[in-house]
């Protein structure tokens, strides 16, 4: 039974797919050798005879830590640029001024046609402000730039998975959690911590540490064992840790930041009187 | 009549077939004329409830069809937990009216074996709930077996002791049609008892079917306070047949169901919407076998159990919860006798396969928050397979017994989710665990002329229960915490001594009887600080841990004196005392406690007058919730006449139970929930033969 429903659903996703492309008039040969079959196709940037389009393994541009893939194409030739020179730059609209969020750089998959790297959104657009985003890329020494509206939403289930704070050093900060498949057990657990250097670079902070306590405020702020505070690895620049959740449901994760002389940025414990930190996220399943 | 039975196996053998059913005819005879005629005591055809090398204490369930038995039991129509509570070895937990938890030797269900008819089954619930005895009632039953120690090691690897219910059977007697109607009711929580019972039987086939159902309202504690929640409502079906081959060999089969509905539990804070078991069995059975071994019999089991908490008859709770478990068990065992000179073997050979389930399902105040949903059984696959073997060695003027049981305990979490669960505590916990458990025993019996002697000395161990081994924040509502498994848990032992003296006159016959059990690695739940609770309003988390060691003690006085032949006086004392290795008391050990009754029987009319009491408690332990229990005692009486009607008999009788009206609580009752009020009771049965 259940191979016929992953049978089912394969059939069903391969038909989208096949059927979008029927509308951008491209050739089928080109999209079934698509790398990022089973993505979805977020936005499609168009100019310069180019289009960029910038896939996910979600649905939507959301607050938070977003995995992007894009692919640069030669509307004139019909193939995909492999190898080019990208860079980009997500910017917010607001109506008073302009900022930039934390994001990497771009790199190539192993697939030299498709980029990637991650942005991380504090917050969604609206009716009046908005957010852009800017592509530079070279191609044979021809350097192209394009930008576009995009349209980031806040997550369906509005569970806080990015934080922006001001530690008690008076730097300002994003805190955002790495996507989790939360499971009644001890999860792996990471975020990533970003400073506020201007409105527009957003370094990565290692070498802090965070401290986690998940609490469930329904179940009189239960509480679960042998979760493993997140420290820093150079390597992935992310902080690591470990997350026992005891049963399904709401979770609060409440942080506290402290930097390298261990002093207090922002958090507090959890106690009888206090029933939660001012910085935490959440997970709902 | 007992030395014929004992005497069957030695003369069957090598003798010509025609004798030999004249034999069993004679026997069946025997049998029958000894139901029918048998005053006080009933006679039970299997050898090792006569044999006074066991300590066994064999309680008496009362029959429709044999009203007679009726004389003996205080209350006909009771429910089987007050059967078992009546009985010298047994105490009973209670969690409300239904559903009484058995005490032996102040061990209950994890160190307890309970068989219906040698069947292994468990209850499917997290918070005990639903013991194996709930699932049965007095309908099925004619008489429970009560062996303490490892002289209940046949049934299994256990502590305490067994437990095993033994169904009745019209068994080839041939009596053709006969049947019963039986009605009863109590006033103090307005319980209406109606039962019936249908048989057949004849030398070469038997069908019996029972049925009975009980309801009762919330019942009024002395003083005339209701107790809310305390209601049920249960019935249960059953029918066995038997099936004789041919001479010497029967198939028989036999089936049980039970359903309880609307359980209230008034010392817990969840009642019972459904609670409901099938119970089946298949077996064989052969007078002699491979020509030495005799009376060779093989079953084959499977039973189910559903259990379902509710809690929305609560007018207040923090949350609101669905809790539903599930247990099923299969099993089978296969046995035989094997009699040479003064020694008789007997071998056994059993094993169980049972899987335990169970979830919680809270549900949060915000409607929009997403339910929450754990394992608090995880689906616990255990497989138990064992070797009992015993040889009761025949003296002059005593016996020896010894015995032994040797089983594998596998256990496997079967489920990803309740494993990964567990592996939050445990990270490095194993998804398997397999034990060897052990056990020997000897028994020695010496009949001194009017004095008897018993006295034995045994080993065992067993492995940890479900809850033990893999709860996942149960909640136990006595001591307020929320309680986690390990599963890496040692295996329990205990060193056992017993000894017994006892004096048979003409007219006097007393007991003194105690027994020790030096316990290593007790299993017992301790605190553990760092832990956050689960249960809203909980005090804190516990942990099953085993200790270093502790010690049980168990003596008991009984007594009973023939005033007339038709008046009977009897009279028993008794004190228990458990410490762990730190000097701690261990919970639900009972304060010394008394009962005395006279009891009457001639010419069709009967009567007692009994009196049970406690001391106080005064070695309690408050870390699992308990207090000083005041001392009670409290009086019932009842009488009872049998009217002949053509040749079917009508059984009426009358009592009342507390009779001062006495409020009082005992060391068994959680929470101290008081105990019922006066309670004026009156059962019908009419048989008709």
């Amino acid at each position: 039974m259940k191979t016929i429903k992953l049978l089912f659903a394969a059939l069903i996703c391969t038909a989208g797919f096949v059927s979008c492309s029927d509308n951008n008039n491209d050739d089928d040969v080109i999209i079934e050798e698509n790398p990022l079959e089973g993505y979805n196709m977020l936005a499609k940037l168009t100019a310069n005879t180019h289009s960029i389009e910038i896939y996910s393994e979600q649905d939507q541009f959301t607050i938070g830590y977003n995995e992007l893939f894009f692919r640069i194409k030669d509307d004139g030739a019909d193939t995909y640029v492999s190898n080019a020179e990208v860079s980009w730059m997500p910017v917010m609209h607001m109506t008073e001024m302009q900022h930039s969020c934390p994001k990497s750089s771009v790199g190539v998959t192993d697939d030299a046609s498709v980029y990637s790297g991650y942005v991380i959104f504090q917050m969604p657009g609206n009716d009046t402000e908005y957010w852009e985003m800017t592509f530079d890329y070279n191609i044979d020494g021809t350097s192209y730039s394009v930008t576009e509206k995009i349209n980031v939403l806040a997550p369906a289930d509005d569970k806080r998975r990015v934080t922006v704070f001001t530690g008690s050093d008076d730097v300002r900060y994003v805190l955002a959690m790495m996507p989790l498949d939360p499971q009644v057990a001890v999860n792996d657990f990471s975020a990533m911590l970003f400073k506020m250097e201007s409105m527009m670079s957003f370094p990565n902070v290692g070498d802090y540490s965070i401290t986690i306590d998940p609490r469930m405020p329904s179940m009189g702020n239960h509480s679960s064992p042998n979760n493993v505070d997140l420290s820093y690895d150079a390597s992935s620049k992310m902080y690591n840790g470990k997350l026992s959740l005891t049963m399904t449901g709401y979770w609060k994760i409440n942080l506290k930041v402290m930097d390298g002389n261990d002093t207090l940025l922002k958090g507090e414990d959890i106690t009888d009187e206090n029933e939660a930190s001012s910085l935490f996220f959440e997970i709902e399943f | 009549m007992q030395i014929e039975i004992g005497v069957v196996p030695q003369y069957t053998i090598g003798v010509r077939p025609e004798r030999f059913i004249c034999f069993l005819g004679i026997l069946c005879c025997l049998l029958f004329v000894g139901q029918t005629h048998a005053q006080e005591k009933k006679v039970e055809p299997g050898i090792d409830s006569i044999l006074p090398v066991n300590l066994e204490e064999v309680i008496i369930v009362a029959s429709y069809n044999s009203t007679l038995e009726h004389r003996s039991q205080h209350k006909p129509l009771s429910t089987l937990d007050e059967y078992l509570e009546s009985s010298r070895k047994v105490n009973m937990i209670k969690r409300g009216a239904y559903a009484w938890e058995p005490v032996l030797n102040d061990m209950s269900s994890e160190r307890l074996s309970v068989t219906i008819d040698g069947m292994r089954i468990f209850g499917a619930c997290t918070d005990k709930m639903d013991p194996v005895t709930s699932y049965v009632d007095v309908s099925n039953l004619k008489e429970v077996h009560v062996s303490g120690g490892q002289q209940g090691a046949e049934q299994g690897s256990v502590i305490g002791g067994s437990i095993d219910l033994k169904l009745e059977k019209s068994d080839f007697v041939e009596k053709g049609w006969s049947g019963s109607i039986e009605t009863g009711g109590e006033t103090s929580n307005a319980a209406r008892i109606f039962g019936g019972e249908l048989n057949y039987s004849d030398a070469k086939f038997y069908v019996d079917t029972d049925a009975i159902y009980r309801k009762a309202d919330n019942y009024s504690s002395g003083g005339g306070d209701e107790v809310a929640f305390s209601q049920y409502e249960k019935y249960n079906l059953s029918t066995n047949a038997g099936y004789r081959v041919s001479e010497g060999k029967k198939l028989s089969a036999s089936f049980i169901f039970d359903e309880a509905r609307d359980v209230g539990y008034p010392a817990l804070p969840m009642d019972v919407s459904l609670a409901r078991a099938y119970i089946a069995s298949v077996s064989w059975s052969q007078k002699s076998f491979l020509k030495h071994f005799t009376d060779w019999e093989t079953k084959l089991y499977a039973n189910k159990v559903t259990h379902v908490m509710d809690d929305s008859k609560r007018p207040d709770v923090p949350i609101r919860m669905d809790m539903p478990g599930w247990s099923d068990t299969y099993g089978l065992y296969t046995q035989a006798n094997l009699n040479h000179e003064s020694h008789r073997l007997l071998l056994k050979w059993d094993g169980y396969y049972n899987r335990s389930l169970a979830e919680m399902t809270m549900y949060p105040q915000n409607p929009d928050e997403n339910s929450m949903f754990m394992l608090t059984w995880p689906d616990v696959r255990t497989f138990n397979s064992g070797f009992y073997a015993e040889d009761m060695i025949q003296f002059k003027t005593g016996y020896l017994k010894l015995s032994t049981r040797l089983a594998i305990n596998m256990g496997n979490v079967a489920d990803e989710f309740g494993l990964n669960s567990l592996r939050i505590f445990y990270p490095d916990m194993p998804q398997r665990k397999n034990r060897f458990l052990k056990s020997v025993s000897a028994q020695y019996y010496k009949d001194l002329d009017k004095f008897h002697v018993n006295t034995g000395l045994s080993y065992g161990d067993r492995a940890p229960s479900v809850s033990e081994g893999y709860g996942f924040y149960l909640f136990n509502s006595f001591d307020n915490h929320d309680y986690i498994g390990d599963p890496e848990l040692s295996n329990e032992k205990a060193l056992e001594a017993n000894a017994k003296v006892s004096f048979k006159g003409d007219r006097l016959s007393t007991s003194i009887e105690g027994n020790y059990f030096f316990m290593q690695d007790y299993i017992l739940g301790e605190v553990d600080p760092t832990l956050s609770v689960m249960t809203i309003g909980a005090e804190g988390v516990k942990i099953y841990r085993n200790l270093d060691h502790a010690h049980l003690y168990n003596i008991s006085w009984e007594n009973e004196y023939a005033i007339t032949s038709a008046l009977k006086w009897t009279g028993v004392l008794s004190y228990h005392r458990g410490i762990d290795n730190d000097n701690r008391n261990l919970p639900f050990i009972s304060p010394l406690a008394y009962n005395s009754g006279l009891q009457y029987a001639q010419h069709g009319y009967t009567g007692s007058i009994t009196m049970k009491g406690a001391a106080s408690q005064e070695n309690f332990n408050p870390d699992f919730g308990e207090d000083k229990t005041d001392a009670y005692m409290v009086f019932s009486l009842s009488m009872g006449k049998k009217f002949t009607i053509d040749s079917n008999a009508l059984y009426v009788k009358l009592g009342v139970e507390n009779i001062f009206d006495e409020y009082y609580s005992t060391y068994t009752d959680w929470k101290n929930i008081p105990r019922m009020g006066r309670n004026f009771f009156m059962t019908v049965s009419y048989a008709i033969n």
